[in-house]
């Protein structure tokens, strides 16, 4: 199996601060890997190095083949890596379709002219686009929020939300950035089998940040830990769980 | 989709009817030449508030240089109809290009920054705009440009205006158009959903300052003499002030703070001393009552009055 996502050496300093460093990290075509580690351990510094928020200090990062150093996150997008936030980042104010439609700016076409006066590919591409976002909203179970302002969502369907929008980008890899905080564990349940079927049904690569070890061990099938901006320890999750240095990282140990 | 088309014949009916209406009280003589003014300049005040609108309210970035942009469109266009001759029309869009023009290279470094930063620098480039035309000789000056023809009349406003709404309607309500609300609503996620926010900014900046340029050149040919003191830092604050009340992000509602704001200050055209007080007044009642503006993010659609108009019969 081909490798889509490969960082090599990579490292980034803020200031005197290593946030990641010497990181070398591989993801398969259809994998899907899971990204542990300790609060402030440097999990979402990767996310933000793999989509072109931050760029790396040295070292260097290839998708599909082609390096992404030095692109912007919206050109990175455009090659096919999507992501969810954190701290979750949906456009409040605007309602839900508008948040999903907002994510196919890239697959759209049509250009200013054909905009304003709603002549070409206007309106057969609007038609497109408003069918396969309300056909997104079904599978996240939001298709009778589907006018409602994003920001009036309980938590669970804004978490839904985000990561029916970053589909909606038409993406060959999904990082998700801890989908699963604040859910209970039958939410969690949910979401674990939701991202097994969205993997299947559109073919996807997934990479995941998560705290919640039940699911990170329940569905990934292979692992990173990082600690301190450092890979301590990579492997399949009972290798992961009888690590000593992860334990060690996770419970504290004698020196 | 084909409903939506159907409402803009709706609407465009209208609008035919409302011109019809108003032509006639002004060709009838109905209204008094104040009034037939002021006409003129609501319909100039609605190009600038929607234009100021698309970029404050729309794609969110605080700009407070629309006065700035209105001078440079009024001053190329009286240079092309006094000067050369140019027909009134072509002029017009020389001046909207110049000043779209202008606005895309302002814009290009200024909306690196954002908030309070992005409205200083705006409105330093405002006032840079206005004293740069006050020392060009070839323009008079600070004594003003004359011998500007008086081609504006109605019905040029009118339709402009018309298109002006067109326009931004249906830029608002596409692709492009929702590329900008993603940048008002979040700009980190907005580029991870794939948009170049830097490339929508500055169009959106860029639209904006052309139909400022555009309502510049109506309003420079409203008169004899025009003085770049008609375009300080107040007159942005001015059509800050319409789209603010109308609320940020509808277009009814710029609509509606343009005829407002142009109205309440040429009633009290006759006590200048109390209008500052009263817009203030209104403003702070509007702030505590209604900090969205008058409509919000909402939209006043044909669809919506009908549908109101109809419930309300059967009931």
């Amino acid at each position: 199996m081909a490798e889509l996502l490969k960082a090599e050496n990579v490292s980034e300093v803020f200031g005197g601060l290593k946030a990641v460093s010497d990181f070398n990290f591989y993801i398969n075509r259809g994998e899907l890997v899971g990204l542990i580690g300790p609060n402030g351990a440097g999990k979402t510094t990767a996310f933000n190095l793999f989509t072109g928020v931050y760029m790396p200090t040295t070292g260097d990062i290839t998708f599909d083949g082609k390096s992404i150093v030095g692109l912007k996150p919206y050109q990175i997008t455009k090659r096919g890596i999507a992501r969810t936030f954190q701290n979750i980042r949906l456009f409040s104010e605007l309602s839900v379709l508008d948040n999903v439609k907002i994510a196919y700016h890239t697959n759209l076409k049509y250009n200013l002219v054909e905009s304003v006066f709603r002549i070409g590919r206007y309106f057969r591409e609007e038609e497109e686009t408003e069918e396969e976002a309300r056909k997104l909203l079904k599978i996240f179970h939001l298709e009778d929020k589907a006018d409602e302002q994003a920001k009036n969502l309980p938590y669970g369907a804004q978490r839904r939300l985000e990561i029916a929008r970053a589909l909606a980008t038409k993406p060959k890899l999904l990082l998700l950035d801890e989908p699963a905080a604040g859910m209970n564990p039958q939410e969690t349940k949910e979401l674990m089998d939701m991202i097994q079927w969205i993997r299947k049904e559109f073919g996807l690569t997934v990479l995941l940040i998560e705290h919640d070890m039940s699911l990170v061990m329940g569905i990934c099938e292979r692992i990173y830990v990082l600690e301190y901006g450092m890979i301590i320890a990579e492997g399949t999750p009972v290798e992961i769980q009888k690590n000593p240095e992860v334990i060690r990282a996770y419970l504290g140990g004698e020196d | 989709m084909k409903f939506l088309r159907k409402n803009d014949l709706i609407m465009l009916a209208f609008a035919l009817v409302l011109f019809a209406v108003l032509q006639g009280l002004i060709t009838g003589r109905v209204l008094s030449a104040f009034w037939q003014f002021n006409l003129l300049i609501v319909g100039i005040n609605v190009i600038m508030a929607v234009s100021l609108n698309l970029i404050n309210g729309y794609t969110g970035q605080f700009s407070l240089g629309h006065a700035g942009f209105m001078a440079v469109g009024a001053y190329i266009a009286v240079i092309c109809t006094a000067n050369f001759h140019v027909p009134f029309l072509l002029a017009l869009l020389a001046g909207g290009a110049a000043a779209g023009f202008i606005g895309f290279l302002i814009g290009l470094p200024t909306l690196r920054l954002q908030g309070d930063y992005l409205a200083i620098a705006t409105l330093g480039l405002g006032e840079i705009i206005r004293i740069v035309i006050m020392n060009i000789d070839y323009v008079g000056g600070a004594a003003g440009f004359k011998g500007i023809p008086h081609n504006t009349n109605f019905a040029w406003v009118f339709f402009i205006m018309l298109f002006a709404l067109f326009f931004i309607k249906n830029f608002v309500n596409s692709n492009h158009g929702r590329a900008c609300l993603a940048i008002r609503e979040n700009e980190i996620a907005a580029e991870a959903m794939g948009v170049n926010t830097t490339k929508y900014k500055v169009m959106a900046f860029t639209i904006g300052a052309a139909f400022a340029g555009v309502a510049g050149g109506l309003f420079a040919h409203c008169f004899y003499i025009i003085n770049p003191s008609s375009f300080t830092f107040m007159q942005s604050f001015n059509y800050l002030i319409m789209v603010v009340l109308g609320g940020l992000g509808s277009i009814t509602g710029s609509i509606a703070g343009a005829f407002v704001v142009t109205f309440i200050s040429a009633a009290l055209a006759s006590w200048p001393e109390f209008r500052m007080i009263i817009y203030a007044l209104a403003l702070i009642a509007l702030m505590m009552k209604r900090p969205q503006g008058l409509f919000g993010y909402m939209e006043l659609t044909n669809a919506s009055i009908f549908d109101k108009i109809f419930r309300r019969g059967r009931a």
